[in-house]
């Protein structure tokens, strides 16, 4: 099977690869896949406490190219948007940038899955509602 | 100067050696016949081709050329022999014990056989991956009929006991099939010291043609018997019928040619390679070999990286090289390697880990620059793995609560 160029790019030149702080209030961490499935995702967001701004956001993961690219993808889609924003961030909207086939489009549901485990971490600490969000099959 | 990509993935198919190549030219467009026909010097031309070939390919193994039944490969070989056995002696029993880690050709070929009415017991492999010969004992019962076990693994390389098992099938009444396509042409398979009565193997993973290959069945001390699975005309003494692939048999037996003549210089130059290149990854922190590497293929070397993954790492660099992985994240299971979970490795290093099959043409070039390409890219990708980070900070990975999806 062949990638896209995306993937490829994002594989090869990976954005935002790092760690942030867990322990900070201001730090949101989503850890989630498992290591038996082939892939485990860890994606963090730095949250502005005022605006509710993402200024930051980093990730590591365990996985395949396609799994490495959607979370680099969504690290870059994440900066910048607000936290209730960042929220509706859609797996196909990964697959369709990435151009992911239909096999590899768990990754992309893996990602979704970071941004709004991130999310809802952020929000506990900083006594948010948790967010709950339809279990979905994959 | 080196010439990218390198193919280090003998194990799922070999390149046609040239000399195959050119045995068998002639026999597509000039000496065409069809080596059943009887009568004229067409088919005559062609049956002496396929007798000469079914001596070089009987003698690479050291049976007799009668006991050497042609088929389209390995797989068609396995449903033969296990399925032509279950048949042929159906009433003496229906027991086959094989093991866990065979070839889906012998494994589905034994499941379909349970829903006719056939016993089947999986032995468990022992975590370097061979047999445990006093479970072999242990199963046998008098309705046994089958020993299927393979002769060296096409995952990991490593070659089980043959002789001890043969001795163990013979000794309670039992004939020992044994699918040999990693080891035929690679290592010295001698059916009689080793105590064969049926083997399948193929030309292909010995610098042969794809489409043909070879089922070994006894004829003397037993003489054994199969089923023919492919009714028509008789041919292969009544085994296998079908036209005769004349091309592909006068390939397989040129290849079987070489491979006896050039097996002791070719492993002997091969196994060198294999093991710098496992030595020097094996240099990688948290690199682990995979099956028992004193019994084992001259050319394979199955390694797991742990804290990164299979496929994710072969991307690094398969554009140059072109090798497989124990992980399967492209299948819908998300299933890894069985032969490596039958080791008894987790799911993790099952996921993690990459096949180098070495073969006849690689060079010291070629595991030189693929050295320094797997370090890089296992370096690389540890970096920007959560595993490895929590392993560097100490976190039992094992103890957190992963939800598996």
């Amino acid at each position: 099977m062949a990638y896209s160029d995306k993937v490829i790019d994002h594989y090869s030149n990976p954005k935002n690869v790092g760690t942030l702080d867990k322990a900070s209030k201001s730090v949101g961490t989503g850890l989630v896949g498992a290591p038996e499935c082939g892939d485990v995702m860890r994606l963090q967001i730095q949250v502005d406490e005022v605006t509710g701004i993402i200024t930051d956001a980093k990730f590591k993961t365990f996985g395949c190219g396609s799994a490495i690219a959607s979370s680099s993808l969504a690290t870059e889609w994440l900066k910048g948007k607000s936290i209730d924003e960042a929220v509706t961030i859609d797996n196909m909207d990964l697959v369709e940038e990435l151009n992911l086939p239909p096999v590899k489009i768990h990754c992309s549901v893996l990602a979704e899955d970071a941004i709004k485990s991130a999310i809802n971490d952020y929000r506990v600490k900083n006594g948010l509602e948790e967010l709950v969000f339809e279990e979905r099959i994959h | 100067m080196l010439k990218l990509p390198i193919y280090l993935d003998h194990n799922a198919t070999t390149p046609m050696d040239p000399r195959v190549l050119e045995a068998m030219l002639p026999y597509f467009v000039e000496n065409f016949g069809n080596a059943a026909s009887r009568n004229h010097s067409f088919g005559w031309q062609a049956e002496e081709a396929v007798d000469y070939a079914r001596e070089q390919i009987a003698q690479l193994i050291g049976a007799d050329p009668k006991e050497i039944i042609i088929t389209s490969g390995a797989t068609e070989g396995d449903n033969l022999g296990i399925k032509g056995v279950f048949e042929m002696y159906a009433t003496k029993g229906n027991h086959i014990i094989t093991c866990t880690t065979e070839h889906k050709a012998v494994l589905d070929t034994c499941k379909h056989l349970e829903k006719l009415g056939a016993e089947v017991t999986y032995l468990e492999v022992q975590p370097d991956g061979l047999i445990d010969l006093k479970q072999l004992e242990a199963a046998m019962k008098p309705t046994t009929i089958l020993v299927a076990i393979m002769y060296a693994n096409n995952e990991i390389g490593v070659i089980q006991p043959v002789k001890e098992i043969s001795a163990i099938a013979k000794k309670h009444g039992a004939l020992f099939f044994t699918d040999a396509v990693q080891a035929v042409g690679k290592i010295p398979v001698d059916v009689n010291a080793d105590g064969i009565d049926i083997m399948a193997f193929t030309a292909h993973k010995m610098y042969g043609p794809k489409g043909v290959g070879a089922l070994y069945v006894r004829r003397k001390n037993p003489r054994v018997k199969v089923t023919a699975q492919i009714d028509g005309g008789g041919h292969e003494r009544g085994m296998r019928s079908g036209t005769l692939n004349v091309p592909g048999i006068v390939g397989f037996g040129k290849a079987a040619e070489v491979a006896r003549l050039d097996m002791a210089a070719d492993t002997e130059r091969i196994s060198k390679l294999r093991d710098k290149l496992e030595n020097a990854l094996k240099q990688i922190d948290e690199s682990y070999v995979n099956g028992n590497p004193a019994h084992r293929l001259p050319h394979v070397s199955n390694i797991s990286f742990k804290y990164v993954e299979g496929e994710g790492l072969m991307m690094g660099f398969n554009k140059d090289i072109a090798l497989s992985s124990g992980s399967a994240c492209t299948s819908a299971s998300l299933e890894p390697s069985y032969v490596l979970k039958a080791l008894g490795l987790g799911d993790d290093l099952a996921h993690s880990s990459l096949r180098f099959g070495l073969g006849r043409h690689t060079t010291e070039e070629q595991i030189d620059f693929t050295i320094k390409a797997v370090t890089d890219t296992v370096l690389k990708l540890r970096e920007m793995s959560p595993l490895w980070e929590m392993f560097k900070e100490g976190v039992d990975i094992d103890a957190i609560q992963w939800a598996h999806h």
